[in-house]
């Protein structure tokens, strides 16, 4: 009897205690709970974002509203819609950002292969260099690079954001050089070198083995080019300006471009529901990529080996 | 014998050189070039004429300037305001990283779905994005507020401590928000650590506690120097920060201008450089050492 109370008392202690700490039942609900009070706190504010935008005028400042509108009131989305313009705009965004995630993927590649495969004169200093270029502040060469761009006239247009990306000086350029030169560094010489007995050449080898190696590493990249693109607003507000305006810039100007447009009208005064609506509207494209393919943006970061060893 | 190895030197040369040629052309073109002329207009008067750009040379008046005119005294409130923020945020975000990965790094259910909110920040993070979400109210203001815990901390503590406290707290969630991709660099070091040290440790007596301090924290040395920096990188080139706003303004400015702003920037730049010089003289002696263990 005694022994079986102590056998009960033990399997209790082991039920709530585990056999090592991390794998016991009380460890895990405190884990759970954290995780899901701070997942939580990650996205409040989408859905704060998501309830305040659809809420009227009226809703939102009703304190008896909460989370939950009385009405699903699309009013919000209808001008928000309208004030960004959002199918021409989210075109010229597309054009800053497909074309230079694209190309700076596939010339990126090309460098970090060239840096993982070969040996050359000044090789270490010009992998340092790389590295500088992701730890300078953008704001350093900025104005002279303002100033070169307004010389040659490619100001307020497209390709003052792509003309970089294709020399590989991009947005973050540099980490995708490193990303694909930890890649390709992966890749044993052997199979170079078992090409180049059989004839071929250092092109060949590149686009029919190296490349088909490495679908991952480019779809990664690809991936956070275009996020990066997409979120960048500083080079953009310089370079594209008031004359080529992208989803951010329009976002960044909402307040003005909205009272310009509804200054006549005093109930459809702005209020957080239209801005929170507008935002919204910026992130979702986004939003939905990331949800269609999310795990390699989350197992990119492991497969690609950006750690570094 | 010797002539063919000099060929097939420099054949290696010419084949590099085709691969990674196109980054040093546009590093001479796109880096380089503006970095030196940087250099050169925070010396000198620029001007905008209607034929061209007038550069006068003036020696360091502008870097003087910073520190005498209105404009100047702006950027020295933001730049040392910026310099709080990483003092307070970077840790904070250092800790929370590894906090969230080691926790994700357990046998959990819906240990995806969870790494996908965590990581969901970096894809709408933006500028614009963020400072709606702050001026909305969205970037946990009013979690705390509606507690009473901000008036808690303004009550009990003296000003100058409780402001950046308040601060930190207010954009709790944006901070959060800048951890995705260091929450993932942790997690992708911890699952490279060998379960066996785990199993070992555990035989020896070590509890959960003391095989965190002893052996998942030392492995992850290198992982914490590299997502200082780029906390660091990613704090100083957000484009909402105060200090970057100020240069861009003042680019445009009457009284400021070109040589103004690129001043202001070389400063910027001195003081992020030695930032990350001091992370760098604390952290490498100790990773070289875990280096040299591991391998």
């Amino acid at each position: 009897m005694k022994d079986h109370r102590k056998s009960m008392k033990s399997r209790v202690k082991r039920f709530i205690l585990g056999t090592n700490g991390t794998n016991s039942t009380l460890a895990k609900i405190i884990i759970y709970i954290l995780l899901i009070a701070i997942g939580f706190l990650y996205i409040y504010p989408m859905l704060y974002m998501l309830s305040n935008s659809l809420k009227s005028q009226s809703d939102i400042v009703n304190p008896m509203v909460n989370w939950v509108p009385t009405a699903i009131y699309f009013g919000n989305y209808e001008r928000a819609f309208r004030v960004l313009r959002f199918f021409p705009t989210l075109g010229r965004s597309l054009v800053v950002t497909l074309f230079p995630a694209l190309i700076q993927t596939a010339v990126t590649a090309l460098i970090g292969y060239g840096f993982a495969k070969f040996n050359f004169k000044f090789k270490k200093m010009w992998l340092v260099l790389v590295l500088m270029t992701f730890i300078i502040p953008v704001q350093v060469y900025m104005i002279p690079r303002y100033v070169m761009f307004f010389e040659f006239g490619l100001l307020e247009r497209p390709l003052s954001i792509i003309l970089p990306a294709i020399f590989g000086q991009g947005v973050n350029s540099a980490i995708f050089v490193l990303i694909f030169y930890q890649f390709f560094r992966m890749i044993p010489q052997s199979i170079n070198e078992a090409a180049e007995i059989d004839g071929a050449g250092p092109y060949y080898i590149f686009f029919r083995i190296a490349v088909p190696l490495a679908v991952p590493a480019f779809i990664t990249s690809f991936l956070f080019g275009l996020v990066w693109y997409w979120n960048e607003t500083y080079i953009a507000s310089l370079f594209l300006g008031s004359a080529y305006p992208n989803l951010q810039l329009r976002l960044a100007n909402f307040v003005s471009e909205y009272t310009q447009l509804y200054s006549s009208d005093e109930l459809l005064r702005i209020n957080e529901g239209v801005r929170l609506a507008a935002t919204l509207l910026i992130i979702l494209p986004m939003v939905i990529v990331y949800f269609a393919i999310q795990r390699w943006f989350v197992e990119g970061v492991e497969k690609t080996g950006v750690t570094g060893e | 014998m010797k002539k063919r190895k000099m060929s097939r030197a420099l054949r290696e040369n010419l084949i590099g050189y085709s691969f990674i040629g196109i980054w040093v052309v546009g590093f001479f073109i796109f880096m380089f070039y503006p970095f030196i002329s940087s250099l050169i207009y925070s010396m000198s008067e620029v001007k905008i004429l209607g034929s061209g750009i007038d550069v006068q040379f003036h020696w360091f008046e502008n870097f003087k300037n910073i520190f005498q005119i209105e404009e100047g005294f702006q950027f020295i409130e933001a730049l040392i305001s910026f310099l709080q923020e990483i003092v307070f945020q970077v840790p904070i975000i250092i800790v929370f990283s590894v906090l969230i990965a080691v926790l994700l790094n357990q046998p959990l259910k819906g240990r995806g779905m969870f790494r996908s909110i965590f990581f969901l920040p970096v894809i709408i993070s933006s500028g614009p994005v963020i400072n709606e979400l702050i001026t909305q109210g969205a970037g946990g203001a009013a979690i705390f507020e509606s507690y009473g815990f901000i008036s808690i901390i303004e009550n009990t503590l003296n000003p100058g401590l409780a402001a950046p406290i308040i601060s930190v707290f207010s954009e709790i969630i944006i901070i959060f928000w800048f951890s995705g991709v260091q929450i993932l660099i942790f997690l992708a070091g911890l699952q490279k650590v060998d379960r066996q040290i785990y199993e070992a440790a555990r035989v020896d007596g070590a509890g959960p506690w003391e095989s965190f301090w002893k052996i998942t924290l030392p492995s992850l040395s290198t992982l914490v120097f590299i997502n200082v920096i780029y906390t660091i990188v990613l704090l100083s080139t957000f484009s909402e920060n105060a200090v970057i706003i100020s240069i861009k303004s003042n680019m445009f400015n009457i009284n400021t201008g070109y040589g103004m702003a690129s001043a202001m920037a070389w400063l910027y730049f001195i003081i992020v450089m030695i930032m990350i010089g001091l992370v760098a003289l604390i952290f490498i002696p100790k990773t070289v050492k875990e280096g040299g263990k591991r391998r």
